[in-house]
């Protein structure tokens, strides 16, 4: 039976680990080369990696951080932040990325995810969707998730499907960092909408959050960054608890 | 012991040469048919689409190399539809090695479509062994191959498939073996035990 996914997140600035409270006020949690080595060993399925780092010359930096990622982790991985176009995604995929992640650049210029699929194929392509209800609608927005823009959920993540995209990665800015449960409504209705998978991101605080997520959301995967690096949910344990709740889990 | 891992249009390319590099093992990626002939073993890895995939060889002759090749082949994902006979993807007639028809899985409400995520093989026998029986592979793929008296391990999505085959000196896996953490190096380790 295929099984959910725990995918723990690193976010990268200057080839180095940091997660922010709500995206502000980063801490530095680690090397990540060392961080995926122990995330892979304790059972993680998958890793994201989204490089928040603001110039170019940075991100240069990040390619050869993903090869270094490559050379070691033997589980597959995606890598995101700051793609704006087919020529920043190819270094990525050469250096050894799995899957690249998409999003504000495909909110300004959604033909992104058609040029991305139809060069290195829908599973290459995930797209990342930020939001927060804003009267009463889920409003995605861009830029570490500060900017609404004129986009709901709900059509968006149709209509990346529709462009080919592989999977829809929905984090709720309204629950991201409040360590109270992932956003479930939103997510179970994701899964109702789409026939690709969705990773559930934003909310993390304990182990049965991730078992609601899977049962009440539907999610296929769920994403969660500080709960994990701060030893707060250790994998082992969180899948224990998953196989005691019946959930197809790799153990 | 050398390997040749062949070169052509393939995404995996660079995640099989890392796993060999973790398994200290010595290797090229080659588009050359005598490095090709001349070694050990051969690694067949595979994304992407089948009818392209199949013009980019036959343009080099590889479609007949890599069916003449006599010392132990590895297919993977991609490369394994390829050594069937024929795809339903752009309905492309392949290798042929395999006998099997290559299919596409119909999506059903509670299987999204491509199979992607970790799924286990069960029943596993010959080059596999009992060892990785119910162990957990990584897959990403749309197509399938049915079961066959050549297959080695059996995974369910949708229907029970081919996750991995064996006929003479061919082997082959639909899963990701350099994805697919330790379960992986010991299925590519299988692989390389074999003379």
């Amino acid at each position: 039976m295929l099984t959910k996914r725990i995918i723990p997140c690193l976010d990268i600035k200057d080839g180095r680990t940091v997660k922010g409270v709500n995206f502000i006020d980063l801490r530095d949690a680690g090397d990540p080369v060392e961080l995926a080595a122990v995330y892979a060993d304790q059972g993680a399925d998958e890793l994201v990696f989204l490089d928040i780092s603001a110039t170019n010359e940075k991100r240069k930096t990040f390619a050869s951080l993903v090869k270094r990622i490559a050379e070691r982790i033997n589980i597959p991985f995606t890598v995101g932040g700051g793609i704006n176009s087919v020529e920043d995604v190819a270094p990525l995929l050469e250096a050894g990325a799995d899957k690249v992640s998409i999003n504000s650049a495909a909110v300004r210029n959604p033909e992104l995810i058609d040029q991305l699929c139809a060069q290195f194929g829908s599973q290459f392509v995930v797209l990342a969707i930020d939001a927060r209800k804003v009267d009463n609608q889920w409003t995605v927005h861009t830029h570490g998730g500060t900017k609404p823009v004129d986009k709901k959920l709900f059509s968006w993540a149709k209509e990346g499907q529709e462009r080919g995209a592989g999977e829809i990665l929905f984090t709720s800015m309204d629950h991201d960092g409040t360590k109270n449960g992932f956003a479930l409504d939103p997510l179970a209705k994701l899964n109702q909408l789409l026939t690709i998978p969705v990773i559930a991101s934003g909310g993390a605080g304990l182990p049965f959050h991730f078992v609601e997520a899977f049962t009440l959301g539907k999610a296929d995967a769920a994403l969660a960054a500080s709960v994990f690096h701060f030893g707060e949910i250790k994998i082992p344990e969180l899948k224990k608890i998953l196989i005691d709740h019946h959930l197809p889990i790799r153990h | 012991m050398k390997i040749a891992v062949i070169k052509y249009n393939a995404g995996n390319i660079r995640s099989v040469a890392f796993a060999l590099e973790r398994l200290q093992v010595d290797f090229s990626i080659t588009d050359s048919p005598e490095e090709i002939r001349a070694a050990d073993k051969v690694i067949f890895p595979g994304v992407g689409e089948a009818s392209s995939t199949m013009k980019y060889l036959k343009e080099r002759k590889l479609d007949q190399l890599i069916v003449g090749l006599k010392q132990p082949v590895l297919g993977i994902c991609l490369g394994m539809q390829l050594l069937c006979k024929h795809s339903e993807e752009n309905n492309t007639p392949c290798l042929g090695v395999f006998e099997e028809t290559v299919k596409q899985f119909k999506p059903d409400n509670d299987h999204k479509v491509p199979h992607m995520g970790w799924n286990s093989m069960t029943t596993t026998k010959g080059w596999l062994g009992a060892e990785l029986n119910e162990q957990f592979v990584y897959f990403v793929h749309s197509f399938y191959v049915p079961l066959t008296p050549y297959t080695s391990a059996i995974t369910e999505y949708t229907l029970p498939f081919s996750s991995a085959m064996n006929k003479d000196n061919f082997y082959a896996v639909q899963f990701h073996p350099e994805k697919s953490a330790q379960v992986g190096v010991k299925v590519i380790e299988s692989f390389l035990n074999k003379s």
